[in-house]
């Protein structure tokens, strides 16, 4: 091979011949840029975060203030807000989709179905499309004088603000929310439907349990890891929501559908309180690792 | 009996995924007749429901609002770069990580899938003034560089080449070949499949990274699709045709390469969720 003797005969006229390119030192050269990409814009970032909550930013630096920011956060009601915000979506949302992703995959799995790979590059859609974009669409489907109080208005049904009154803004972003991603959580329950063994549900039958039964007593828990990472992503994603408050409401109307995402956007990069968004920057760390503990034990104890 | 029940479970399953298609793609079709049609007959009542003629003056005005000729080259650049680096990084950390033995390298690994978990708005402020710090607002760089050591491609290239067998490898050592030359000659060409999955997969992230591109692109000439759409949303006076177009525009290039090459993409995206 031409290419390797020339690369020989560069290396033996290396003067640091320990430091050259070899069976031992390899490895350390390709991991070397990625290290030290992480390190400059991961975990130096991630720490510098932690410790900027405690400093606050006045007039172009910052200034020791220990635990100000938290004790300002834990009496900031535009804070519970947010947070009370991200825990109706998570405890509203995620499930509801879960389910619903749940449903269409076994629907879609049905032997009766014909045209499966059609119909999953139309159901996955909505996940690729770039979020501004579908944010705009919707909020002028749910304007006021928007495409769906029109459809109601042909049902007789009065017209609803709906990015405008608190309930049906969140109601609105959940709704958004559930458009994009049902349909991915969808894809990925397929693929783990599809390898359940079949001699399960062969044996359920010879049993006589009912398809209901075999729904509960076999497809769920054999799905349960999938569920259980489908979920765990979908809450990593709401914990870290911004586009679509932002696009839809601005978090409004007052505060309704702020998330924590937002809050810290707008403390951080219009107030310019850097300290006081790394303090969010840490609950949003702490809220994120807790969550996944969670999911990560409850899909564990069965599992091992 | 048993016929007439079949029928019955075939009719709802069908109904159930034929309106939850519907549901997903009507936004689509509302979306591309609306680029064609005046704000005015999109709000109209009853709203326009089919294709106008009022495409190429809401070109024309977009055209005017946003520099649409230097936007949809700043998310070209910005996706492409990205999308090349992350493949060359992680394809090289993936390799070191699958077929060598070196000093650390199980806890190392736990770490950078570690920070998969990690929420990017975790990192913004102190990322932010690292770019101030650099010079880089404003510029490209910001865009492209802190997210190109990629945990997920790291990961993803990892799997795929433990499958290559070592023999293979050692084969090359033995006629003389470099290390850098069995990586680019011999381990890369394997990799097609997975560097397409990873590729398409990084290019549409890149394409709609909307909060990061807000906040470091804040000059007209410098902004993504994205970015410049979501200014328009902000003006006092919106012409809704404009920013349908705006949005059909922004979305007509991940649709574009998902239906070309969704295999691959959804092939990619059960690797990481399904095992085998």
């Amino acid at each position: 091979m031409e290419a390797c003797l020339s690369e020989e005969k560069e290396s033996r006229e290396s003067l640091f011949s320990k430091l050259k390119l070899t069976n031992k030192t390899a490895p350390y050269y390709f991991i070397a840029p990625a290290v030290l990409l992480f390190s400059l814009f991961t975990i130096y970032p991630f720490i510098r975060t932690i410790i900027l909550s405690f400093f606050s930013y006045e007039y172009g630096r910052y200034v020791f203030t220990g635990f100000a920011n938290y004790s300002r956060l834990f009496g900031d009601e535009v804070f519970y807000q947010a947070l009370s915000n991200t825990f109706i979506y998570l405890l509203i949302q995620v499930p509801l989709m879960s389910m619903l992703s749940l449903i269409l995959a076994v629907a879609m799995n049905s032997r009766l179905i014909k045209w499966k790979s059609q119909f999953r590059i139309g159901y996955f859609l909505p996940s690729v499309t770039e979020m501004v974009a579908y944010s705009i669409i919707f909020s002028l489907f749910l304007n006021d004088k928007g495409l769906l109080n029109y459809l109601l208005s042909m049902l007789g049904i009065d017209s609803v603000s709906w990015l405008v009154d608190p309930f049906w803004a969140k109601f609105s972003i959940m709704l958004a929310l559930t458009w994009r991603w049902t349909g991915y959580n969808m894809v990925i329950m397929l693929a783990g439907l599809q390898g359940i063994p079949a001699d399960l549900y062969e044996a359920a039958e010879i049993d006589g349990a009912s398809k209901l039964k075999q729904f509960f007593y076999i497809t769920i828990p054999q799905m349960k890891p999938l569920i259980l990472f489908s979920m765990l992503m979908s809450t990593i994603g709401t914990i870290n929501l911004f586009s679509e408050p932002f696009i839809l409401t601005k978090g409004g109307p007052g505060n309704s559908t702020l998330s924590l995402g937002l809050y810290l956007y707008n403390q951080g990069f219009m107030n310019l309180n850097f300290g006081y968004a790394s303090s969010i920057s840490v609950v949003l760390l702490i809220l994120t690792a807790v969550m996944s503990y969670i999911q990560v034990k409850i899909g564990g104890k069965d599992n091992g | 009996m048993v016929e007439s029940f079949t029928g019955l479970r075939k009719l709802a399953s069908y109904s159930l995924v034929i309106a939850g298609l519907v549901i997903s793609l009507f936004p689509f079709y509302w979306m591309f007749i609306g680029a064609t049609n005046s704000s005015a007959d999109i709000f109209a009542f009853p709203p326009k429901m089919v294709p106008g003629d009022h495409f190429w003056k809401n070109l024309a005005g977009l055209n005017e609002q946003i520099d649409l000729g230097r936007v949809i080259f700043n998310s070209f650049y910005v996706s492409l770069s990205y999308t090349f680096l992350v493949l060359v990084l992680s394809t090289i950390t993936g390799y070191a990580f699958a077929k060598f033995e070196f000093k650390g390298r199980d806890y190392l690994f736990g770490a950078i899938l570690l920070t998969m978990m990690l929420p990017g708005q975790a990192t913004m402020i102190p990322l932010f003034d690292t770019m101030k710090a650099f010079g880089w607002l404003n510029s490209y760089k910001a865009v492209i560089i802190p997210g190109i050591a990629n945990a997920f491609g790291i990961f993803l290239m990892r799997q795929n080449m433990k499958k290559i067998p070592d023999s293979l490898i050692e084969a090359a050592r033995i006629d003389g070949c470099g290390e850098f030359t069995i990586f680019y000659k011999i381990v890369l060409p394997t990799m097609k499949p997975a560097i397409a999955a990873l590729g398409i997969y990084m290019f549409m992230g890149q394409w709609g990274n909307f909060m990061w591109q807000l906040i470091v692109l804040n000059d007209a000439s410098m902004k993504t699709l994205p970015v410049a759409l979501s200014s328009l949303v902000g003006l006092s006076r919106v012409d809704y045709g404009q920013v349908f177009l705006g949005a059909s525009l922004s979305t007509l290039p991940v649709i574009a390469i998902f239906l070309l090459l969704q295999k691959q993409f959804i092939s990619g995206i059960l690797g990481g969720a399904v095992k085998e």
